[in-house]
């Protein structure tokens, strides 16, 4: 266990002596001030012309609210991913390529409790980072607006599944492919995944079973986008649920099960990760 | 301690797709040796070491170190090593580089933090221990890697062309560590394409050739005790060099400069008093290790990139 730890202190310790930390630090909260503010203007907007009109109608601003906090997780969905994947990328093929893994995998230590210990080292950072960015989005429409949107923490569970989900691919990347291949391999992952989903979508809209059996497979090859719209069908409002119309979903929801299959495909490419790395030459 | 060998393999060898790296690898290592691993570049000298080290699977054959397989978890701990492209984590200090593999090697307490110390004196860097390896000179840097190598005071040292890219000072303390090592009774297994490095430290040497061992065996026995003596003598009549023949091979006469080979350096006095009874007057008794670099040369060929014989003059002022 001690030696998993000291790759992960190193895996922090790297990312804070790059300025990884610091860079990600200030450019979210410089998203949640942006975020803040056309949040507040947006609602004031909508407070007034809903008081010009028909009056207030809480049932509709609360809809609105929703659609807002929405998007914001939509931004910070993919925030998330494209940290994820950026900062993990080059960890395993970088070490490998400039030769600094040489002096540790010689260490009495095992290949894969490397990997792991890269892994935690990641998934703290990004467990920080999304608790900051999802947190910080929910809280600040909480401070203006005093809405709570139903199954919170299930939706940052469900982000920081996506995180976890695009970490263990890019170790798995890495621990066979040059880091440019890996960051190929992870972005087009995420596109099949996503032109997936809204086909899945459009095809259920209008009735295309074609379509729809398409997006399934394509979140089958990779489930993130999935994993998305299980937390937009579990965050979003009961009235947007029951007529089954918004934007971020669909009457097409991804089921629990897409969501077990999701966690074990993580843990999955953790596990050949571990192995493929265990048996390469270095 | 026991005395089987430290590092003992079977016709290891590896292939990489049609690429024969490394064809086959039979050889022991004893406790204490020296070992020089000695070879042009691409012989397959590194892969060798990576497979030792297990880094590298060996395509057939088997291999110990320390008596247990190659990669074993609880034997490296007695196991340093310091790679041919010294790149470490430039962002770390030097102190916290040596912390870090002190870490990995489960090293704790004061001990450690001593331990960390003497190295960084033993390498000469104690007065950058707080500076990060990223402003450090290639010479610098090759040193950290070498006190990380030591940290854990190992049984067997493997170094990986430790003086490439070093300038002569450098090279002088790695020679002189590698010294160190020997007195401690430490076993080092030394890369090299440098003849001279492997010639001033090493006890035993293998030369090898595009993945083949062509030669190995103890310095002396491998140079058959062959020597060549260069004289400097005047005022010899022509008639004594023929009394040289006693002890002299290859006898050649140049001026007043008599260039020959001898089978022991015993016999040096004796010629020397020789000469004198025959009323030359001696200037200078030279003998030279050369047949070293002949049979060097002679094994792995004149073409490839070998380090010239200068290389050696350097190491030894």
């Amino acid at each position: 266990m001690r030696s998993i730890f000291t790759i992960t202190k190193l895996t922090i310790r790297e990312a804070s002596r790059r300025k990884i930390l610091w860079a990600a630090l200030i450019l979210g909260l410089l998203f949640l001030i942006i975020y803040g503010l056309g949040f507040h203007y947006a609602r004031l907007d909508l407070v007034k012309s809903m008081q010009q009109r028909s009056g207030m109608n809480i049932v509709l601003l609360h809809e609105m609210v929703n659609f807002l906090l929405l998007a914001g997780l939509y931004s910070v969905n993919f925030m998330v991913i494209a940290m994820s994947a950026l900062i993990s990328v080059d960890t395993l093929s970088g070490e490998i390529n400039s030769g600094t893994i040489q002096t540790l995998v010689t260490k009495p230590i095992q290949r894969w409790q490397i990997v792991i210990g890269k892994w935690m080292g990641f998934g703290l950072m990004l467990t920080f980072y999304l608790l900051l960015m999802a947190g910080g989005t929910m809280g600040v429409v909480y401070a203006t607006s005093g809405y709570l949107a139903p199954h919170s923490t299930q939706g940052v569970a469900l982000l920081w599944m996506n995180g976890m989900l695009f970490l263990s691919l890019s170790l798995w990347g890495g621990s066979f492919l040059s880091t440019l291949a890996n960051g190929v391999v992870a972005f087009g992952l995420f596109g099949v995944a996503f032109v997936g989903g809204w086909m899945e979508q459009i095809g259920s809209f209008l009735g295309n079973q074609v379509a729809v059996n398409i997006g399934i497979i394509s979140s089958l090859i990779f489930p993130c986008e999935a994993v998305w719209r299980r937390l937009v069908f579990n965050m979003q409002s009961p009235l947007v649920t029951r007529l089954g119309v918004s934007f971020f979903s669909s009457s097409s929801v991804p089921s629990q099960w897409m969501i077990v299959y999701a966690a074990a495909y993580a843990v999955v490419l953790l596990i050949i990760a571990m192995w493929r790395f265990n048996r390469r030459d270095l | 301690m026991s005395t089987s060998p430290v590092i003992e393999t079977d016709h290891l060898s590896k292939h990489f797709r049609d690429n024969v790296a490394v064809a086959d690898l039979s050889l022991q290592v004893e406790r204490g040796e020296i070992f020089g691993f000695l070879g042009p570049n691409g012989a397959g000298k590194t892969t060798s070491m990576k497979m030792l080290l297990g880094l590298i699977t060996p395509t057939a054959g088997n291999g110990n170190v320390l008596g247990a397989p190659l990669g074993d978890r609880e034997a490296k701990r007695r196991v340093g090593f310091l790679p041919e492209h010294f790149r470490f984590h430039e962002w770390l200090t030097a102190e916290e580089f040596l912390r870090l593999h002190a870490d990995l090697y489960r090293m704790e307490g004061e001990r450690t933090t001593r331990r960390i110390h003497e190295l960084l004196e033993l390498v000469e860097l104690k007065a950058h221990a707080h500076r990060k390896l990223r402003t450090f000179s290639k010479g610098m840097l090759q040193r950290i890697g070498l006190a990380q190598a030591l940290l854990s005071d190992p049984e067997v040292v493997f170094l990986d062309e430790p003086t490439s890219g070093l300038d002569p000072m450098g090279r002088r303390l790695v020679r002189d560590i590698t010294r160190d090592l020997r007195t401690k009774g430490t076993t080092v297994f030394l890369n090299s394409h440098f003849l001279s490095e492997v010639e001033v430290t090493c006890d035993r040497v293998a030369f090898i050739k595009e993945g083949i061992i062509v030669r190995i065996g103890s310095l002396d026995s491998l140079m058959n005790g062959e020597l060549q003596v260069v004289i400097r003598v005047r005022n010899l009549k022509p008639e004594s060099h023929q009394g040289l023949t006693r002890w002299c091979r290859n006898l050649q006469i140049e001026g007043e400069q008599l260039t020959f080979q001898l089978d022991s350096e015993d016999q040096l006095p004796s010629i020397t008093r020789y000469l004198i009874e025959q009323g030359g007057d001696v200037y200078t008794v030279q003998p030279k290790i050369i047949a070293l670099e002949d049979l060097f040369l002679e094994i792995i060929g004149e073409n490839d990139s070998l380090e010239p014989r200068d290389e050696a003059i350097s190491l030894k002022s």
